[in-house]
């Protein structure tokens, strides 16, 4: 399996200075979207909600302990991207995934392959915070309790606090876990929603704007949480913070209008872009 | 024709065009509220009005006309072998007794068609119930008692004041010769108004003093129960397949006009199938709660479908995003969180679809529910009639007494409709999410 990925087509080309003088806005990903060590390898994907295409073929590779970001403006298609690396976007109606997408060498659009565990495999923190109408503990709970990972309930305990504590919100609950998790602030929410993905330890996590909704404390945390995550799984994250795609990811991924205009090493994307595209974003000249 | 504004004039500030129409948009609103509360006060009036006509008309039925007369039970008729032995004592001829205790009461009685008034005043009910006092205590035997008898329907009318006594003779059901002994009893105390048992103990009968609605009732009961364990799982099984799972195309689109086609078909189209179908080809018995349940089933089917969608619909996809998220299968996803959430929708739907079969007469009348079963069903199988069909049959009976009857059902009817919307807000509230 994995052979025939080699034998892919990768487009990465070196863009020709002429371009670049030019300015001419190519669409070709600029720079290497294959990683050393991959752990999800997309190739040529595109995404169509009804007619209209979200993702205009797009390939990426995403790391074994690595942290891709992905960036861009508004609406141009990165929480799309993400939903397509753990089949999320079966649940809309009409929307519709080419190409290939595997994890580990398994094509996850695969007829005979169970998205179910998939998704256990490759957890989800959504951009919009969505606890359940339950109580904080259970919202915690649900994930390891269906997918019988504890066997007590003072394991179980154990889970739930720990999850808790890496999302920075242990000491916020701790005397209410009772409660509903709806009734938290929204800040919280997400934090409680990112406690309910790594409750189910996910090998790849996949966060959609995880921090979008907090100050620069819980942040911290939840960015030294993305850091220590990295040492054994594969994230991608989605965020509109230049800053924090430069703290927190190897790699950089920079999408506009359903294209993925260019990656590379973040240290590289953010000092020295090489698509005028990625220049004017990141300069602050666009979106 | 443009016209640039004056250089000089100050330009307009958007708060002075919002404050211009701000009166017009309140005026707009209060109109709105009028005709919002009018529209509510209309209908409650007019619910009002249907409550207190029934209530009014049917109040009476609640009780019932009793008269006492001393009774001598008499050895030599009751046990005459002195055996006491109860297969002879139920079969012994207690008319004799209230005959003989009205002629001793009425001495005066001689005439052969006066005397036959004189025991149409006790109602062909009252032996049964002194038999029933001798099986339960036949000690009685030989002594005299003060019992409280059961009147006939005419006098019931006459004592409640439902036949005028001011009317010629021959123009009412009650003879001035009776009115005379109504009259005397009366002044003695021995003319009573006691709580109608009756009523709720008995099947139907031709005598409307015997009349009950248990009969009616058990059968709406044990209708309503099969109909709910038909109708709520295939209702809500099918609501949630073809809402959650089933792929969105041509089939399932015909089949959504078809079930809202459904829902507006004449009920009594479903009795006619049930007719052809369930009787006729797989010979479920006419005229049991089994047939009306499965009738019944079809009618309300289309309604909690779509109840039951639309409360699905209403759950928002970010909870099934959530769950599918930490690896529930669609199955879980569903049990756990999405039917939870749409569960106070689809219990009223479900609800209403019950109350709609509750009050359905049409489509019964054609499975043969409109018999006429003296006998109280005794379960799914047993041949029943249902609560609707019931005042159907006695808004049709020309007794005066059957008229109060229709009304008094109507009252059990509305009070079990009530019943069960209330127990649909509980059950609502208790589904609800607080959060
Ligand atoms: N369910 C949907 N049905 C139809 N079109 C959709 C749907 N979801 C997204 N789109 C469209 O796809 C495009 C990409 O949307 P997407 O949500 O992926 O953007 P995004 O990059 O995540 O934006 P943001 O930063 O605002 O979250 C948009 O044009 C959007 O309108
Ligand atoms: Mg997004």
């Amino acid at each position: 399996m994995s052979t025939t990925l080699d034998e892919m087509t990768v487009r990465t080309r070196a863009t020709t200075s002429a371009e670049l003088a030019s300015g001419r806005e190519s669409r070709e990903t600029v720079g290497d979207v294959t990683s050393a060590n991959p752990r999800m390898v997309c190739r040529h994907v595109d995404v169509f909600y009804g007619s209209t295409q979200a993702i205009k073929d797009v390939s990426l590779d995403i790391g074994k302990n690595e942290v891709v970001s992905m960036i861009g403006p508004s609406g141009c298609g990165k929480s799309t991207f993400l939903r397509c690396l753990n089949r999320m976007n079966d649940t809309i109606d009409g929307c519709r995934v080419t190409g290939s997408i595997t994890l580990d060498g398994l094509d996850i659009y695969d007829k005979g392959l169970d998205p179910v565990p998939l998704r256990a495999q490759v957890g989800m923190v959504f951009q919009k915070p969505n606890p359940f109408p339950k109580s904080i503990y259970e919202n915690v709970a649900y994930g390891p309790r269906i997918l019988g990972l504890t066997n007590s309930k003072a394991e179980l305990d154990d889970i739930i606090e720990g999850s808790l504590r890496k999302a920075g919100l242990w000491n916020e609950v701790k005397d209410r876990l009772d409660k509903p998790g709806t009734g938290l602030s929204g800040g919280q929410q997400q934090r409680l929603c990112i406690a309910r993905t790594i409750a189910v330890s996910p090998e790849v996590i996949l966060m959609d704007e995880p921090c979008s909704a907090l100050d620069p404390i819980a942040t911290a945390i939840i960015e030294e949480l993305i850091d220590e995550l990295r040492s054994n799984y594969s994230i991608a994250i989605v965020t509109h913070s230049m800053q924090q795609a430069a703290r927190v990811s190897q790699r950089t991924a920079y999408f506009h209008l359903g294209d993925l205009i260019e990656v590379g090493e973040t240290n590289q994307i953010f000092t020295n872009p090489k698509h005028k595209l990625t220049e004017d974003y990141i300069t602050g000249r666009f979106g | 024709m443009n016209k640039t504004p004056a250089a000089g004039a100050p330009p307009k500030r958007a708060i002075d065009i919002v404050n211009a129409s701000l009166k017009r948009r309140y005026a707009r609103e209060r109109r709105f509220r009028f005709i919002g509360l009018s529209a509510v006060i209309l209908g409650l009036s007019f619910v009002g009005l249907l409550f207190a006509d029934i209530i009014a008309k049917g109040h009476s039925a609640f009780v019932q006309t009793y008269i006492q007369l001393p009774v001598h039970f008499e050895a030599a008729v009751l046990d005459p072998d002195g055996s006491r032995n109860p297969e002879v004592l139920a079969r012994a001829n207690y008319q004799q007794l209230i005959r003989d205790a009205l002629r001793t009461e009425f001495p005066g009685v001689t005439d052969r068609r006066e005397t036959r008034t004189l025991y149409s005043m006790i109602s062909v009910g009252a032996p049964t119930q002194l038999r029933d006092r001798v099986l339960a205590n036949p000690d009685l035997i030989g002594t005299t008692q003060d019992v409280w008898l059961l009147a006939d329907d005419d006098i019931d009318m006459l004592v409640k004041g439902h036949i005028d006594r001011g009317l010629p003779e021959n123009q009412r059901r009650v003879k001035d010769q009776a009115v005379g002994w109504v009259e005397q009893l009366e002044a003695q105390g021995r003319i009573a108004k006691r709580f109608n048992t009756i009523f709720f103990t008995n099947g139907t009968s031709r005598e409307p003093e015997l009349a009950g609605i248990a009969g009616a009732l058990m059968g709406s009961f044990y209708t309503l129960i099969l109909t709910l364990l038909f109708a709520f799982p295939i209702g809500v099984g099918a609501a949630i397949y073809l809402e959650e799972f089933a792929p969105k195309n041509r089939w399932t689109d015909l089949i959504e006009v078809n079930i809202n086609n459904l829902a507006a078909v004449p009920s009594i189209v479903f009795g006619l199938l049930g007719l052809a179908v369930f009787i006729s080809v797989f010979g479920v018995p006419r005229s049991t709660p089994l047939v009306a349940a499965l009738v019944l089933t079809l009618m309300t089917l289309p309604t909690i479908i779509i109840a039951s969608r639309a409360a699905l619909k209403s759950v928002p996809p970010s909870i099934r995003e959530a769950a599918l998220g930490v690896g529930a299968s669609p199955l879980q996803t569903q049990i756990h969180h999405v039917l939870p959430l749409a569960m106070p929708g689809m219990l009223t739907g479900t609800i209403i679809g019950m109350a709609q079969a509750l009050g359905e007469t049409a489509p019964l009348l054609m499975i043969g529910m409109i018999a006429f079963i003296v006998e109280i069903p005794s379960g799914f199988t047993s041949p029943s009639t249902v609560l609707p069909v019931q005042i159907f049959l006695w808004a049709d009976s020309p007794e005066r007494a059957f008229v109060e009857r229709t009304s008094a059902a109507i009252m059990v009817l509305l009070a079990f409709l009530i019943l069960m919307n209330l127990t649909a807000v509980l059950l609502r509230r208790r589904f609800e999410r607080r959060w």
